[in-house]
């Protein structure tokens, strides 16, 4: 809504699809956990497979990202086949690694492929935002988008790795995810509401080691 | 051992990214000027102090809560006690780090009082349209 308004809805066409994708699988989790409860296979069933979902969402909006920040480069050609290429190999080798599994592949696989895709993104998110330092990109509202992606994909990649670091804490995993899960939509709000697209900042006093 | 490796790496690229969104928050606000009406309710003159953000994020409570705003201040929030617990620990052995976190958690009280400077013209406009219907 706030993208519309601020009319930036094209401009961020795939950040603002996933946003609805976000809202419509909430609904459905929602539908889901009132009539069948937080513990029935059905609840957990469609939270994995619209997490998958929404995380390849996410993962092609974060391409859209590189796309603006390397606009003035044309190299939009090369984003587009890098992101099928990384998307492809991630999910090869999240199949490699279930592909011993006897029972419920489909599931487990959508699971790793989740995790994976969450490491991924946070990687692509860090190499984005050195890019933006190097580059000295200045739209406050891009940047702001960019680090508050990262911190999601940070909160969510830890949350993972702690469940198969420490499995007893699998219980948690869930409410906790739907807890970040609310930070994006809210930063992204904040961004296109609070930001004109003309506001500029520089991004050298943002770094944590001052350049 | 990859998944302890994921989790490393997590942390820290999330300290990074969490350390620049706030910052990033902080250097949009920092243009606003502060009207002479917030300088004198929170005291702040020329620079704001890192001490005065409890007192300042306290006058912000007693305003209406505007929904866009609570994202940033709970950001800034966790920030600032990120700076405290720096500020306590590692910057006790660094002196260049203590002047650092004094420097941003000063900026961090700004943040607050540009929010309660929005928030008291957001009240206002409130009041007017009542009075208007």
């Amino acid at each position: 809504m706030c993208a519309f308004k601020k009319q930036a809805f094209r401009r961020y066409f795939l950040l603002n699809l996933y946003v609805a994708g976000l809202i419509v699988s909430e609904i459905g989790r929602y539908v889901i956990l009132a009539e069948h409860g937080y513990s029935s296979l059905q609840y957990r069933y469609f939270y994995y497979y619209s997490d998958a979902v929404l995380t390849i969402f996410l993962y092609f909006a974060l391409s859209t990202l590189y796309s603006h920040v390397f606009s003035e480069m044309k190299a939009e050609k090369y984003v587009q086949f890098g992101t099928i290429l990384l998307l492809a190999g991630t999910a090869l080798f999240s199949y490699s690694v279930v592909s011993q599994a006897s029972a419920m592949l489909v599931t487990k696989f959508v699971v790793q492929l989740s995790q994976n895709l969450y490491f991924v993104g946070l990687v692509l998110t860090y190499v984005l935002w050195a890019a933006i330092l190097k580059l000295r990109e200045t739209r406050t509202r891009l940047i702001q988008i960019v680090l508050s992606l990262g911190v999601y994909f940070s909160l969510l990649a830890a949350s993972y790795a702690i469940r198969s670091v420490y499995p007893p804490l699998s219980a948690y995993s869930i409410p906790l995810v739907q807890v970040f899960s609310t930070f994006l939509p809210l930063a992204w709000a904040y961004a296109f509401w609070r930001l004109p697209e003309e506001a500029r900042l520089a991004p050298s006093r943002l770094a944590v080691i001052p350049r | 051992m990859m998944a302890s490796i994921i989790l490393v790496c997590s942390i820290v690229f999330l300290l990074q990214f969490f350390v620049s969104y706030c910052r990033s928050l902080i250097a949009a606000s920092i243009k606003h000027p502060l009207s002479a009406e917030v300088q004198d309710v929170t005291g702040i003159r020329n620079a704001a102090a890192g001490d005065d953000f409890t007192r300042v994020v306290q006058l912000l409570h007693l305003c209406p809560d505007r929904p866009e705003d609570r994202n940033g201040i709970q950001a800034i929030g966790a920030y600032f006690n990120l700076l405290g617990f720096v500020r306590a620990t590692i910057a006790r052995i660094a002196p260049s780090l203590k002047a650092w976190t004094e420097r941003e958690r000063g900026q961090c009280t700004y943040f607050a009082a540009v929010t309660l400077e929005k928030r008291i013209a957001f009240s206002r406009d409130m009041f007017a349209q009542q009075l208007e219907s």
